[in-house]
């Protein structure tokens, strides 16, 4: 085979390689990429060369959030199947604080937000905005886990701790084990905004950002099917 | 979506590509969007729990497909995950997730019912029973 053949099997396959009939668009958008700079390739299957190390770490850093997850799924099925478990003591209509749950969801959500805000700010390589936005993020999140321990706090005084009951048991494990990741994601998020300021944004910043992220934005998916689960569908009861 | 694809690809520059075609306003616009959304979303179900629009046992079914709806949300305006070529293996490896959590949480739930049934046939109270025991 010619150089030159080998050229053109590589133009053909450039045309849709593994992009099945998708690729259509992106020729026409043409701008971005088309022009010679190789990033619009699809990567990870051998044409235009190794997926970026940004997508390779993506990856893996998201196969361990699902494992997280899975985590997190056996601690929900066990307090599903413990729901009506109360032994006697209170059963969470009448321990659970709608208003602060809805602020918690309320900060939570935000916080996801301005970390999504983080990750524009830090692709557009600001400084200033990156770390304003972090900020925001780690003080949104402090004031969850403030509120969710004032919470906890209560019921511990109030008698109803985690030795209360199987239902307590229960709820204080999955929503205890959230916290506790917000907690770490807490602190990862203060190294990340040292790291930013003093490295500036070198591309392994660049990708640790990016689990950051990912990490943070999964806490809140998780968030959601706690307060549905646990305390919206456990309030009925 | 081809949008959304091309701000991604975006996201993969790496040191030495040219970032000046970068639109930050687009992506912020993306996320502004995916929070209005959520907060619809979250909004929905809070206000699930005091309405009486909805008969009451269908509330919890209610709530789980505005959850499963929020999670998709999270999903492709936070998390980003599309159907972009680079993105097939984070499709893939949570649908296999999804598999997992399905069967953990279905499946407890399943047998520990039957359990339950079985533990405790018509729940009749332990006196009644002491008695048919003479």
């Amino acid at each position: 085979m010619s150089a030159t053949d080998a050229v053109a099997g590589g133009r053909d396959w450039d045309a849709d390689p593994y992009k099945l009939g998708r690729g259509d668009r992106d020729g026409r958008g043409g701008g971005h990429g088309g022009g010679g700079h190789g990033h619009d390739h699809a990567t990870g299957h051998g044409q235009g060369g190794p997926a970026s190390k940004r997508v390779i770490v993506g990856y893996g850093f998201w196969l361990f959030l699902l494992s997280d997850i899975v985590l997190f799924s056996c601690l929900f099925a066990a307090h599903a199947v413990l729901q009506t478990a109360t032994a006697g003591g209170p059963s969470g209509r009448q321990l659970f604080n709608p208003t602060s749950i809805a602020l918690e969801t309320a900060c939570l959500l935000l916080s996801s937000f301005t970390c999504g805000l983080s990750q524009v700010a830090a692709d557009a390589r600001n400084q200033i905005m990156t770390q304003l936005t972090l900020a925001v993020t780690g003080l949104l999140g402090l004031t969850f886990l403030l509120l969710e321990a004032h919470d906890f706090a209560g019921m511990i005084a109030a008698g109803d701790g985690p030795q209360r009951s199987a239902f307590l048991s229960s709820f204080f494990a999955v929503v205890g084990c959230h916290g506790a990741h917000v907690t770490a994601g807490l602190l990862w998020l203060g190294t990340m905004m040292a790291q930013v300021f003093f490295k500036g944004f070198r591309p392994n910043i660049m990708r640790r950002l990016l689990c950051f992220n990912l990490f943070w934005h999964v806490l809140d998916i998780i968030w959601v099917a706690l307060f549905t689960i646990v305390y919206l569908i456990g309030e009925g009861r | 979506m081809s949008e959304r694809n091309g701000n991604h690809d975006q996201g993969d520059l790496t040191a030495g590509q040219d970032p000046s075609s970068y639109s930050a306003w687009d992506e912020i616009q993306g996320y502004l969007f995916g929070l209005a959304l959520a907060v619809g979303l979250t909004a929905a179900s809070f206000a699930m729990v005091h309405t009486n629009l909805i008969w009451g046992p269908g509330i919890a079914v209610a709530l789980a497909v505005l959850a499963v709806a929020q999670i998709g949300v999270h999903l492709v305006f936070f998390l980003h995950l599309t159907t972009a070529p680079d993105n097939t293996n984070n499709v893939l490896a949570l649908a296999f997730g999804v598999v997992i959590v399905a069967m953990i949480i279905g499946g407890s739930l399943w047998i520990m019912n039957h359990l339950d049934d079985r533990m405790m046939p018509n729940m009749m109270p332990m006196d009644q029973i002491m008695q048919m025991q003479r």
